[in-house]
């Protein structure tokens, strides 16, 4: 497990920046990792993008949800179903994942568990409740 | 219900305020909260604005409470842990305060102790979902809440930062998470405001929830030029802080500008109110009121055009 997470940030690191956050969401942020918005943000650009559209925290970095955005939309070879996730409600980060596998939690499901409130309040509001 | 979510189910016009930062004072708060009273249906408590500490919005919601009025309590993500943030909202509750306004705050190093640990445990659109859960009798963990808090939730977004055409997203996003009152960011540029409301309106946002610009009544073209260059996201076109700045009066050519762009934004189809933040100026803000005709306290059928908001 730890050989498979060795590799994975081996490969990820140096491409998207990965933070090995253990849950990742690349396809659905138009391959732009959020964990490198200095806030974290996983649902989003904040209110404190500049004009120029760089980061309210550091000033020479593009902000990395309007990078998502533009890329979201206009990335090739992207799937449709990939680029309608931009806009989902990601849940908080599970920091018991950190610095494990993304891959392997994809695979064993592990990171799609939510805690048991949040699921019960997103459940309620699919079913208009 | 609290009198801002009955007030505006019922499609009335509302004027909410935000008082300036409030340290181990509790005469400022009487002092503020008189100014705003006359006109205010509800006054934002803040959560340590621009990274500054001040008192903490719980604290400062009961006093506002105390003076009259029915507070607003904001609550940033940048300081506290998702276990830290229910426990205010919970705490919220036992005194019966029920508006909580979630935002994802200002980064630390906008502030004076920029070395500081940033959290941001939770997102904003997080800590609208969890404050809905709250509301629905349980922790984020799904231990039981009982009874479940009364709980009215808002959330803020700006129509002036970038990606312009994303914004209206976000904030159905945020509906979808269970905000329903919108207080925008300050916008000093008619278009962009303008383009986010249409948009809205558009895409069925005022009918999720009530959406609240801020009009900012700033004193002079230096503070003007102080908010664009300092507060973040915020931008002040040139040709705004040229105009004041060639008045002699600066701070009336500011309540002139102020009553131009308030009143030009309550007249957008979709607008349920006006955020007015004056940052404790006597009597601009109700000069300002009074000049648009009192439309918290006159009805909203002269002025807004408002759609009930189901609350």
């Amino acid at each position: 497990m730890k050989l498979i997470a060795t590799i994975e940030h081996a490969v990820k690191g140096p491409i998207w920046g990965c933070q090995m956050c253990g849950q990742c969401v690349l396809h659905s942020t138009g391959m732009t990792c959020p964990m490198t918005c200095p806030k974290t943000l996983r649902n989003g650009p904040c209110g404190g993008v500049r004009p120029d559209g760089h980061c309210e925290v550091k000033p020479e970095m593009r902000c990395v949800w309007l990078k998502a955005y533009e890329r979201a939309e206009s990335l090739p070879l992207l799937p449709g179903r990939w680029r309608a996730e931009y806009d989902h409600l990601r849940p908080p980060v599970d920091n018991q994942l950190e610095g494990t596998s993304a891959v392997v939690n994809l695979l064993t499901k592990r990171d799609r568990k939510t805690p048991a409130g949040w699921q019960a309040t997103i459940d309620a509001g699919a079913r208009g409740a | 219900m609290s009198l801002l979510s009955d007030k505006l189910a019922r499609g009335e016009f509302v004027v909410t305020a935000e008082i300036p930062s409030i340290n181990a004072d509790r005469a400022a708060v009487e002092r503020a909260v008189d100014l705003y009273a006359p006109f205010a249906d509800a006054i934002n408590a803040t959560d340590n604005p621009a990274a500054h500490a001040h008192a903490s919005p719980l604290a400062v919601s009961l006093a506002i409470r105390d003076c009259g009025v029915e507070p607003i309590m904001q609550l940033v993500c940048r300081d506290r842990n998702r276990i830290a943030l229910q426990a205010e909202i919970v705490g919220a509750a036992l005194h019966g305060l029920e508006n909580v306004c979630c935002l994802t705050g200002d980064d630390v190093t906008a502030g004076d102790e920029p070395e500081a640990r940033r959290v941001f445990d939770l997102d904003s659109p997080q800590l609208i979902t969890v404050a809905r859960t709250l509301a629905e009798g349980r922790y984020l963990s799904g231990r039981k809440l009982d009874p479940a808090p009364q709980l009215f939730i808002g959330a803020v977004e700006n129509p002036g930062a970038p990606p312009f055409a994303y914004r209206v997203q976000r904030a159905l996003k945020k509906a979808r998470a269970g905000a329903r009152f919108l207080q925008l960011q300050i916008c000093f540029e008619p278009d962009r405001l303008r383009g986010f409301v249409d948009e809205g309106v558009r895409a069925g946002l005022d009918r999720q929830l009530a959406l609240l610009p801020s009009i900012c009544i700033p004193r002079s073209a230096k503070a003007l030029r102080f908010i664009d260059e300092r507060v973040p996201g915020v931008s002040v076109p040139a040709a705004l802080i040229a105009r004041v700045e060639a008045r002699d009066d600066q701070a009336q050519a500011c309540e002139d500008l102020a009553y131009e762009l308030a009143a030009e934004t309550i007249a957008l189809p979709g607008v349920a109110g006006l955020h007015i933040i004056s940052f404790g100026r006597d009597g601009a803000a109700a000069r300002l009121c009074e000049r648009l005709g009192n439309p918290s306290r006159t009805g909203k059928d002269d002025v807004g055009h408002g759609s009930p908001v189901e609350v």
